[in-house]
């Protein structure tokens, strides 16, 4: 048996890697398992000429396409939207696009306001000053001012606007709607040891100028020096408990893929919201049939993921094309709800620049807009660079039958069971979606645009995972209490997406991040009597 | 010629649809996706989409009722067409990889007026634009909504 330690968390993403440096001042010992492996900067795919075509294959963003032996299966045949992740040191963060909204003040709300789902357990002022040291701690680039927001400050200048960001800017000026720059976890200056963004235009699948904030050039190497320790390319298959019902540790296999029992005074989850509650449905003992922590029935269930709708088209002249971070502006012009509308709740726009030669002409044929034979060459030649998207980011709303279960069958490396979804679009969704696919083709018409296409939903999309281990104070409704910590484990936390009681309607990274800091300065400020 | 994961007949039949699908053009002066260099490219490439790409292959066989580079050019259209209309997952695979190498072949990129190198550590310049055109934005009262 391994020495036991006092923190255990599982997943080294966003919140894993939060959790474990703001906890690392209280000098405990702490360890944190992680599956994957670290990623070096010259792995990534913009350091060769097969840039584009690695997101195709070992830095695809679909799990089951990528097929690393470090990932793990998921069963997405019922589901509209597929699930994308990455697992490694930083998790997700190592593929995700840096676009870094906060919730608003209204989204923790909605019961009160719109008399839909729940209201959380806690509000945006309460979360304002964690998202404050979030942001200081990624290194967040933006500009104050935005009048969509509670007034804050991001640490450095927006990213540029570039030809197809002032397009845009100019046809929302002309339709009279918000639009502003993006806060972005890009660093437009050299920040904290990091350079800044050189306009590679890759940054999903990885930056290898280390400009985008992923966790393990942010977080990771302060909680390291402060003596967390990180252990990779160790996945857990189960949280074990005592006879008390209290965890104990965890099972989980060493990189040799030796069996190994590490026991732990509190486990902290951090796997996302597809990995947590695989983990808790497959910790199952006598105390706890129906997985850990799971009374309420809710472990798994509630799954939300933003249904993207994404309508683009073409301009004449050609624009940034692939060069810049992709993701630079956004617009909340509907995201409050408006009794007007025949949908609850609201969206983000998310601008995009464009994509690169390969992503042009794969997406052009899919979409049979690119012919084959001897026409292709001209076609394609009015095609690539001219493209600009927007993207409808929906809030979803919480729904039991959207689920993630266990596969009776499908199995990760390890054999341990994978998950399994059951999601379908709900009719406010879709509504909100339809209304975003029109709101954006007036904007592309503003901005010039013809030829214009729609996405929606768009299919590998699932890049947020959230609800479906929820917070809330009361132990027949939520998972977790108010502070994260699990109803019916007192020395079990939860820290990812998995707790949140509805999604909003932006991406969930900077709230996901703030409320794991919070998570972990209320354990700290409870030491003494954490299990109470 | 290197074939790796397809059959000799496979291989000489995805090189005569990778011809159609992107010919050679003196207009452009660009190779056809059946260039020697990067069919070459094609083929170390099937990766995971070698199943589906066998799948298709085959499919596109049985249309044509014999090896379709067999075909006269006339008859090889017409395959070609019924084969694009009936698309499918397989189709989109093959399609996909003879994108994935035509598109980053020099000869082709230098066509396009793209440098001929990776992103990095290069990188690229973006304007920064003119940030007056947020001024009315920014006249704006605030639009999010209060809760208490
Ligand atoms: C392509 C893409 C684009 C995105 N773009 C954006 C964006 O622009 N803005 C935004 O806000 N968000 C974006 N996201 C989402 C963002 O990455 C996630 O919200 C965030 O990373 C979630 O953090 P997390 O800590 O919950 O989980 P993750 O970051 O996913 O980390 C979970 C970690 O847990 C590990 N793990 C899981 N199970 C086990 C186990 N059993 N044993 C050991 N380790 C385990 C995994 O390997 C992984 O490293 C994007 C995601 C993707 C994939
Ligand atoms: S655009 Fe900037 S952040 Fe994105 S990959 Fe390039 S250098 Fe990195």
């Amino acid at each position: 048996m391994l020495d036991k330690v006092d923190v255990l968390i599982i997943g080294s993403g966003a919140s894993g890697a939060a959790v474990a440096w703001s906890l690392a001042d209280t000098k405990m010992r702490i360890l944190c398992l992680e599956q994957g492996d670290w990623v070096k900067p010259t792995d990534y795919p913009s350091n060769g000429r097969d840039w584009e075509a690695r997101l195709f294959s070992d830095f695809a963003i679909n799990p089951n396409r990528r097929a690393r032996p470090t990932d793990y299966p998921i069963n997405d045949a019922n589901s509209p939207i597929k699930v994308v992740n990455f697992n490694g040191v930083g998790g997700s963060t190592i593929m995700y696009t840096a676009h870094f909204p906060r919730m608003h003040p209204s989204d923790f709300k909605v019961r009160t306001l719109d008399g839909v789902a729940d209201d959380w357990p806690l509000d945006y002022a309460t979360l304002e000053p964690y998202f404050a040291e979030n942001d200081r701690m990624m290194g967040v680039s933006g500009l104050a001012g935005d009048p969509a927001y509670p007034p804050h400050q991001p640490p450095m200048p927006p990213l540029p606007l570039g030809k197809s960001g002032a397009r845009f800017g100019k046809a929302m000026n002309q339709l009279g709607w918000h639009w502003w720059p993006s806060d972005s976890t890009i660093a437009t200056s050299d920040y904290e040891g990091r350079a800044r963004c050189i306009n590679l235009g890759h940054c999903t699948p990885g930056c290898a100028q280390g400009a985008k904030a992923s966790t393990d050039i942010t977080y990771w190497p302060h909680a390291i020096r402060a003596g967390v320790e990180l252990r990779t390319m160790c996945r857990v298959r189960e949280i074990t408990v005592d006879v008390s019902g209290m965890a104990s540790g965890v099972i989980y296999y060493d990189a040799e893929g030796k069996e190994q029992f590490q026991p732990a005074e509190v486990v902290i989850l951090a796997c996302n919201g597809v990995g947590t509650p695989r983990l808790m449905l497959n910790s199952v003992s006598a105390k706890f049939p129906n997985g850990i922590a799971n009374s309420s029935g809710l472990v798994g269930k509630n799954l939300m993921f933003h249904p993207y709708a994404q309508t683009y088209g073409y301009v004449d002249e050609p624009l940034d094309g692939n060069r810049g971070p992709p993701l630079c502006l956004w617009s909340q012009e509907f995201y409050e709800t408006d009794p007007g509308r025949d949908f609850v709740r609201g969206y983000t726009f998310q601008f995009g620049r464009g994509v690169g030669a390969i992503m042009e002409a794969i997406i052009s044929s899919n979409a049979g807009r690119l012919p084959w034979g001897e026409d292709h060459h001209r076609v394609y030649r009015k095609l690539l660079n001219h493209r600009i998207t927007l993207s409808a980011i929906c809030e979803d709303l919480p729904e039991e039958h959207n689920r993630v279960t266990l596969d009776p069958d499908l199995k990760d490396s390890s054999g341990i069971p994978a998950p399994k979804l059951d999601y379908t679009i709900s009719a406010n969704s879709l509504k909100m979606m339809d209304h975003g696919i029109a709101r954006a083709k007036e904007v592309l018409a503003a901005a010039g645009a013809s030829n214009i296409a729609v996405e929606s939903p768009v299919l590998n999309a699932g890049w947020h995972l959230l609800g479906t281990a929820r917070m809330g104070t009361d132990p027949e409704r939520s998972v977790v209490n108010e502070w994260g910590r699990c109803h019916d484990v007192k020395n079990l936390f939860i820290v990812d997406g998995s707790i949140w009681v509805t999604s909003g309607g932006v991406n969930p990274t900077s709230t996901i991040q703030a409320l794991a800091l919070y998570i972990a300065d209320s354990i700290k400020q409870r030491l003494a009597n954490l299990f109470d | 010629m290197q074939t790796q994961d397809l059959t000799a007949d496979e291989a000489r039949d995805l090189r005569a649809l990778a011809g159609m699908i992107i010919p050679a053009s003196a207009v452009y002066d660009v190779p056809g996706a059946d260039d020697e260099k990067i069919f070459s490219d094609i083929l170390r490439n099937l990766e995971r989409d070698r199943d589906d790409i066998r799948r298709a292959l085959s499919h596109l066989a049985a249309i044509a009722g014999c090896a379709f580079a067999d075909l006269e050019a006339e008859h090889r259209a017409e395959v070609a067409k019924a084969f694009r209309e009936v698309g499918g997952a397989p189709l989109a695979a093959l399609v996909r990889v003879v994108l994935l190498c035509y598109y980053r072949d020099d000869r082709v990129m230098r066509s396009l007026g793209q440098e001929v190198r990776p992103p990095f550590p290069k990188g690229h310049v973006v304007e920064q634009g003119d940030w007056s055109l947020l001024d009315p934005v920014r006249a704006r009262k605030p639009m999010y909504r209060t809760v208490d």
